[in-house]
């Protein structure tokens, strides 16, 4: 396969909370203000914008990618917009890497906006429209029991306790204090986490990441671009992405096929060949606790139902051996979709640097992944990263 | 040429969002426009979902089999996702099956939550694998008539279905699994 070599040049990203102020327009364009005034580049110097937002249900509001177009920096530009649910935010600089690899753009602005709050009486109630219309929408089903019902099946298989998948939470709600535009960190217990409310056994409150408002962007530009903006390029050196089937209730959810599918294709193009030995820093999505096991497995960072022994081991820790959601994830920094996914992304790309201040990994990191996963429990996107 | 990139700072980020609380909004301590739509929808099934919806209508749970990869597959459809091509024969299915993995919920749709305390029941959503059905085929559906703690996984169920006068061609014509 022939493509150009493309880099991460710049990031910035907005505070996560759970009611901004700020319209999805105006948080996008902090993000990518932040984003181009990292690498000192102009608008002017963009040649393309790739914007990721999810279900316009929470906006309502129908022309989202339009709306979202100008503050993203995009006026009479070639803009493009794209949406697989949660997995959107690493869609995004994959959508991205493709205007410039292709040779077709040399820069590409991505940005990803989400506003959860405006949508009443919770946002959660949006997710109803994502089910089947005819066979599932009348049971009323919520996104929760679609989590839960994955957690318990997973459980299930490995024979995983709640107390060992509730060590998730406690350590990436305590790696998020250290980040700047965290929403949720803290400093809990794994008793904490089982006592705090049932929502759907065997999610328990504290298991959930939050709504979210924010926004994240990036830069990306061809080799000869960025060898003139930064000394620190990151090198995107491997993209996957895959869809599973929308019949959800007939795959086996124990194991997400659709991340290894995705992770597959990525590390081909990467060269790799071992992932646990050559990828230092991983990012795997993590909106629920059991979902950053579930996707570690499916990135095939550890054999399947091995990932508890690497969470006890403290192998997953921010100075263990292979550091999982350093920037605090999901479950610490927050929730807000599609820009959720490209804080993983940007979490890398600092990281990769050394610029992640309190959050930095020891070791002088080289290589890194960062993973979404979407829509019906289906989609999985992935990107490696080197520096 | 300047290569001196700048690194993001807590003070940059402050300054992005101004935070709001709930009451700031719902109390309108912040002007907010507010709208409330009330859109309608006439969703037609097709002829696998309605086929499959006319057998609901008649307490029986139909299929439809693909010969290339010889699944049996329900919800029935018209093509085969996996092999892409149009599915053969219609097989009517058992109306049991086997909990494949379950939840105990204690919110509804919106989130909202049940008032457990007030002796509510939770609600207790599960994928059924159907007899008759490929292994591993499910639906969702609800289970009920069982402690919610004493659900397991792998236990045998059965459909408990609307009378048929009070049937409308609908999922929701079986009212919900319980343990057989």
């Amino acid at each position: 396969m022939s493509h150009r070599r493309v880099a991460v040049v710049g990031a910035g990203m907005t505070k996560f909370v759970r009611f901004a102020k700020e319209t999805p327009g105006e948080l996008a364009y902090q993000a990518g203000k932040m984003a181009l005034e990292s690498c000192e580049m102009d608008i002017s110097q963009i040649d393309s914008v790739s914007i990721g937002s999810a279900p316009d249900a929470f906006d309502g509001f129908h022309m989202k990618g339009e709306m979202l177009a100008e503050p993203s920096g995009g006026w009479r530009k070639p803009v493009m917009r794209n949406y697989v649910g949660g997995g959107t935010g690493v869609m995004s600089i994959i959508h991205g890497w493709q205007h410039v690899a292709s040779g077709l753009f040399d820069t590409c602005l991505v940005v990803c906006e989400e506003k959860m709050s405006s949508a009443f009486p919770h946002p959660a109630g949006a997710f109803l429209t994502i089910f089947d219309h005819t066979t599932e929408q009348p049971i009323k089903p919520t996104l929760l029991w679609i989590f839960a019902i994955e957690m318990n099946r997973f459980m299930h298989v490995h024979g995983y306790k709640k107390e060992e998948i509730a060590l998730v939470a406690v350590k990436n709600k305590k790696n998020a204090l250290d980040h700047p535009a965290a929403q949720l960190g803290a400093e809990i217990t794994v008793k904490d986490v089982l006592n705090s409310e049932i929502m759907a056994w065997p999610v328990n409150r504290l298991d959930v990441s939050p709504t979210s408002d924010g926004a994240v962007a990036i830069v990306l530009a061809a080799e000869h671009i960025a060898r003139r903006v930064t000394e620190k390029p990151v090198w995107v050196d491997g993209v996957g992405w895959t869809l599973d089937s929308a019949y959800w209730c007939t795959r086996d959810l124990y194991y997400p096929d659709y991340v290894e599918v995705a992770a597959r294709k990525a590390y081909e193009m990467a060269g790799i060949k071992e992932p646990s030995k050559e990828i230092h820093i991983a990012e795997p999505y993590d909106p629920f606790t059991y979902k950053e096991l579930h996707h570690l497995e499916g990135l095939m960072l550890c054999p399947r139902g091995g990932s508890v022994k690497m969470l006890l081991d403290g192998v997953t820790q921010r100075n263990g051996n292979l550091p999982v959601c350093p920037s605090g994830g999901l479950l610490g920094v927050g929730n807000p979709i599609s820009a959720a996914g490209l804080m993983k992304v940007a979490e890398i790309f600092w990281q990769l640097r050394g610029e992640a201040g309190k959050r930095q990994v020891p070791g002088n990191p080289k290589c890194g992944v960062a993973q979404a996963w979407g829509d019906l429990m289906q989609v999985g996107t992935v990107v490696v990263m080197r520096n | 040429m300047t290569i001196s990139n700048k690194q993001m700072t807590k003070e940059m980020i402050e300054k992005t969002v101004t935070s709001l609380s709930r009451e700031d909004v719902i109390g309108n301590k912040v002007i907010t426009s507010k709208w409330e739509p009330k859109l309608q929808y006439a969703w037609d099934n097709g002829p696998a979902i309605g086929r499959y919806l006319a057998e609901l209508k008649n307490g029986k749970l139909i299929a439809k089999k693909c010969r290339k990869c010889n699944r049996i597959m329900i919800p029935p459809r018209m093509f085969c996702e996996l092999c892409w091509r149009p599915t053969d024969e219609w097989v009517y299915v058992k109306d049991s099956g086997t909990v494949n993995t379950f939840v105990i919920s204690h919110v509804d749709w919106k989130a909202g939550r049940l008032d457990i305390k007030g002796g509510v029941r939770p609600f207790t959503p599960a994928v059924i694998e159907i007899d008759g059905a490929s292994e591993g085929m499910g639906i969702l559906h609800m289970i009920d008539e069982i402690d919610p703690q004493k659900i397991k996984i792998g236990m045998k169920v059965k459909a408990i279905w609307k009378k048929p006068a009070e049937r409308e061609g609908a999922i929701t014509d079986i009212l919900y699994f319980k343990p057989r």
